[in-house]
């Protein structure tokens, strides 16, 4: 099956049509890093996952974090459940990991803010 | 049982919180019940924000004389009760000769009714004075009594005296039913409990018809009247010096154009029967007819600069005059009050106290009742009162409300004021935060924070306005939820 | 006396001091009325900054991070929680703050870093009841991700903006249903990631060309909305609206620099761009007064507001040390779809090796070009296989050509190619 989906590498946003059955092949795209786009998002979209977590004792309530990598698309609403259970305590630096291996994604949650 | 009120008010917009101020000064117990969650919720704060000199009204009429009176009487109080107003003057522009003819018939109106200083301008005078006004202007006839004044202030101050001088205030009370009681008192049921009062006043703005049936015959109808409003941008402010009507007509006095007492510009009301004297909704209709008319008096107000949209409700009725009487035994009217209520509020205060002396109620005035206000409001002081007063308590060197330069000290003063807020709304109307071109978004996070400080609230309690606003619906990151 | 007061410790005010700093000022202040430097990007959680600035995707709190550390080497000082009042053409500012008081400071220049805020209900009309539930991006976007509180369960959000495409993805993942983004111009005014990974992976509908027309409430609170496609003069067509039941409404309808301060200072204003009208290295028309970042147009992406901000900062030190600009002045006036230009002036003897010029264009091209022309004839052509009006355009104009010119403006111009 041809997948068809808009490049968002940059503002051109140029219409490719990439082929499930052809190893992923990419077509419609101007540049190279457009058929990798079209490759990866089609093969195995990934996503870094943004959000926060809970904080006691800090200046704000919630402390941001994020997934030091990309992680699978599905995988998303399972990380959200996990940070549900996490409660840091201020303070906190960034960098520093909140979930190893979240959800054996192989992706650690960081936080990016010290509070 | 509840014990009994001298006095019971029902309603605390600017006629009930002005009657409960002058009774505040006597030896008397006073009740007033509110519905909603706050006072001035209903009329009193959605209006064009005018002291009317006067003219308007036909001789003879209530109406007439307590606008006069209201007017001649709200710079003292103002003073004293520390409300934003001032005498601008007010224009009605003619732009015909047909309305020419007009502006004499006012004129005349308003000399009988006894309106100090009226007098017709020419157009030369006219743009000389208001540069601004569009160049097809014939004549004026200029007010200098008219003012500006901040409505909600107006309420509050009448209602946190009152309040200081040992009047009791009930919010979120409905008035369900009211009977006579067999000690002579009646007994008024609500959404609050039940009290008792052996005289009852009447201030229930556009639900006063509601109330009048609960103890006396029909004798009037309430014909609720929306009007909406635009607020621009301080800067739009330069296209009026005064309060700029246009000619009264068959739709009603017709859209105005005035400085507010905050420098922003207030353009409207359009009038429209409405079914629902509660609802207070904007339409593109309305929206657009405001527009189009404004631009007749004034061209060229730049809507880009609007910061916010209201609607009011008149509480106009079938009779073309306030209906103020004793409607029951021990039962006072003060209902139906649409333009020029609030310009007329304290004098119509005076008329009820003269009703209950009809009705043989005679207290004795107290020797020293509180009649002053004072309020800090940063954003009028200059320099050197800045200066100190930051000196003196550092709360009011931080600024909350980065539009209308409004601080901390003043939103606590607002919170520990006689007549505590419980929303963001109730904030905005005591300290002024919000009122300006970002509408709060700025600051409405931070209010909701330093309002739970300080009263011990959940964030998830704290509404906008009204019961029921809810502001936030959920806290986020709860163990368990679902997804 | 200090050498330089920056007004703002969001990222423009960051990057401006960071540089003046560098280039030799060393009585350098900052004055921020947050408790925090960093401004708007504290609450910007989301990743996507910093890709032109460090060749990385940095998060919102970590780009400020990169530049609040920086800050930390320099020897520049810091108000926080002080709010200034007034600012004069004499570089007094006058600031107030709980711990210090009523203070009159004075600089040798001044950086305006004071951002934007956000355009409300009220700035564009929407008819209907007045409920609570009706949330600009940003305050919604502010209690969600520092407060740790939804605004909202069922959403329809108001504006293609990215603030609104960035809530739409936040607020499902925290659990929110978000029905519909309405917008009222036949294109998005967002970026096309935040389109595709904001709304088309959760599979949110997005109306080009449809407006909200009716809020209805319910007991204090939004319960619906209708919404309306509209004809080409943006009027609701009857029949076709869309009615969601919903609790809150979030606008992402534009933002607006933030210059009251610069106003009141009797700057010369653009009305094109809300901002301060500026030269080349971002001066105002006060000499020593500098503007740079949302304050002067508003970005697309916070990269450009530190590039455009260090310039700004550098030329405060240039000032300070006592460079001035010597030789005339070019207007740059904006031609055909093009909706206005900073710098908005000139001087060519003061441009290094060349001139950054940035633009919107009024319209979505494909394969176009950008024409800088004087007396109508062109002088240098760029080419552009896309632009949009969401995404600002830059052109360098070099100085080697500025010096050729002899017109007193030039004319950026936007055409099909």
């Amino acid at each position: 099956m041809v997948r068809e989906l808009v490049c968002i590498v940059c503002p051109k946003g140029c219409r490719l049509h990439v082929d499930e059955d052809n190893n992923y092949s990419v077509t419609g795209n101007s540049c190279p890093r457009g058929a990798e786009y079209g490759h990866h998002e089609i093969k195995n979209p990934t996503r870094v996952l943004t959000s926060t977590v809970r904080l006691d004792g800090g200046l704000y309530r919630r402390c941001p974090v994020k997934t030091d990598r990309a992680v699978p698309k599905g995988k998303l609403m399972d990380i959200m459940a996990a940070l549900n259970d996490v409660s840091l305590q201020s303070p906190v630096a960034a960098g520093q990991v909140v979930l190893a291996n979240v959800c054996d994604t192989g992706a650690n949650v960081i936080v990016t803010k010290s509070l | 049982m509840t014990n009994m009120f001298d006095v019971c008010i029902i309603g605390c917009g600017v006629i009930g919180a002005a009657a409960a101020f002058e009774l505040s000064k006597y030896q008397a117990s006073v009740l007033v019940l509110e519905k909603e969650n706050d006072v001035a919720m209903g009329s009193s704060r959605a209006n064009s924000a005018i002291i009317h000199a006067g003219y308007d009204p036909l001789p003879g009429t209530l109406m007439a004389r307590l606008n006069v009176e209201g007017n001649a009487m709200a710079e003292d109080l103002c003073r004293d009760l520390d409300v934003p107003f001032k005498r601008i003057g007010s224009l009605v522009l003619a732009f015909s000769d047909a309305e020419k003819a007009t502006l004499e018939t006012l004129l005349d109106r308003g000399q009988r009714n006894g309106v100090p200083g009226l007098k017709i301008l020419s157009a030369e005078e006219v743009l000389q004075m208001e540069p601004q006004v569009s160049p097809k202007v014939v004549a004026a006839l200029y007010a200098p009594s008219a003012g500006i004044i901040t409505p909600w202030e107006y309420t509050l101050a009448f209602a946190e005296t009152a309040v200081l001088n040992g009047v009791e205030l009930v919010r979120n009370a409905k008035v369900t039913a009211i009977q006579k009681g067999a000690d002579g008192g009646y007994r008024i049921t609500t959404t609050a409990g039940e009290f008792e009062a052996r005289y009852v006043i009447n201030a229930a703005g556009v639900h006063s018809g509601e109330i009048h049936e609960m103890v006396a015959p029909k004798t009037f109808t309430v014909k609720p009247n929306r009007g909406e409003y635009y607020v621009m941008d301080k800067a739009e402010c330069f296209r009026a010096n005064h309060v700029l009507f246009q000619c009264p007509n068959e739709d009603g006095k017709g859209v105005l154009v005035t400085p507010t007492m905050d420098h922003n510009l207030l353009v409207g009301p359009n009038a429209v029967g409405v079914e629902d004297g509660d609802r207070v909704n904007n339409t593109a209709e309305g929206m657009a007819f405001v527009r189009g008319k404004a631009e007749l008096s004034v061209p060229g107000i730049n809507y880009r600069n609007a910061i916010r949209n209201f609607a009011g409700i008149r509480a106009n009725t079938d009779r073309d005059e306030f209906q103020i009487s004793i409607a029951a035994e021990r039962f006072i009217d003060l209902a139906g009050i649409k333009s020029p209520g609030l310009s007329s509020a304290p004098a119509i205060a005076l008329e009820a106290m003269k009703l209950l002396s009809q009705c043989g109620f005679r207290p004795e005035k107290k020797a020293h009742p509180i009649t002053t206000r004072k309020k800090v409001r940063f954003r009028y002081m200059n320099d050197q009162e800045r200066r100190e007063l930051i000196l003196r308590q550092p709360q009011y060197g931080r600024v909350i409300c980065r539009c209308e330069t409004v601080t901390e000290g003043e939103i606590l003063d607002a919170i520990h004021s006689p007549i505590p807020p419980c929303s963001v709304d109730g904030v905005k109307r005591r300290a002024g935060s919000g009122m300006g071109r970002c509408q709060g978004g700025f600051c409405g996070p931070r209010i909701v924070d330093i309002l739970c400080r300080e009263l011990h609230l959940d964030p998830l309690s704290v509404t906008q306005d009204g019961a029921g606003s809810r502001l936030l619906l959920k806290e986020t990151k709860q163990v368990g939820d679902e997804f | 006396m200090y050498d330089l007061i920056v007004v703002g410790g969001g990222p423009a005010g960051l990057a401006a001091a960071c540089s003046a700093w560098e280039k030799g000022l060393k009585q350098i202040l900052i004055i921020e009325r947050d408790k925090e430097l960093g401004g708007i990007l504290n609450q910007c959680i989301h990743n996507g900054f910093g890709l032109h600035r460090f060749k990385e995707e940095l998060t919102g709190p970590e780009y400020a991070g990169r530049f609040i550390d920086m800050l930390r080497d320099t020897g520049v000082q810091v108000m926080l929680d002080t709010m200034v009042l007034e600012i004069n053409r004499d570089h007094q500012v006058h600031v107030i703050s709980a711990a210090n008081g009523y203070q009159v400071l004075e600089a040798r220049s001044i950086v305006l870093a004071m951002g934007c805020r956000e355009r409300t209900r009220g700035a564009i009309g929407i008819p209907g009841d007045r409920p609570a539930g009706v949330f600009t991006a940003g305050s919604a976007q502010r209690y969600l991700n520092m407060e740790g509180y939804m605004v909202g369960k069922r959403v329809v959000i108001l504006g293609s903006g990215d603030i609104g495409l960035i809530m739409a993805r936040r607020l499902t993942l925290e659990g929110a249903q978000v029905l519909a983004c309405v917008e009222l111009m036949p294109y998005s005014g967002g970026l096309m990631r935040n389109i595709v990974q904001c709304l088309e992976d959760w599979g949110i509908p997005l109306y080009l060309s449809h407006t909200i027309t009716d809020i209805v409430a319910k007991d204090g609170r939004v319960s619906h909305v209708t919404v309306h496609k509209l004809d080409d003069n943006r009027q609701p067509i009857p029949g076709t609206n869309l009615e969601f039941d919903c609790d809150t409404v979030l606008l992402s309808v534009g933002l607006i620099p933030e210059n009251e301060l610069t106003r009141a200072a009797g700057i010369e204003m653009d009305p094109r761009t809300n901002g301060a009208v500026v030269y080349e290295n971002m001066e105002t028309s006060i000499p020593g007064i500098f503007a740079c970042g949302n304050v002067v147009h508003v970005h697309d992406l916070v990269d450009y507001v530190s590039a455009e901000s260090e310039r700004a900062g550098a030329a405060a030190a240039a000032y300070v040390s006592g460079t001035a600009p010597e030789g005339g002045t070019i207007d740059i006036r904006n031609g055909a779809d093009v909706s206005y230009t900073v710098p908005q002036r000139l001087r060519p003897g003061n441009v290094p090796k060349a001139a950054d010029i940035f633009f919107r264009v009024r319209r979505v091209f494909k394969d176009s070009v950008i024409e800088v022309s004087a007396d109508g004839a062109p002088l240098v052509t760029y080419k552009r296989e896309h632009m949009a009006p969401g995404e600002m355009e830059h052109i360098l104009l070099p100085r080697k050509l500025l010096d050729t010119v002899d017109a007193s403006e030039i004319t950026v111009t936007a055409k099909e190619a």
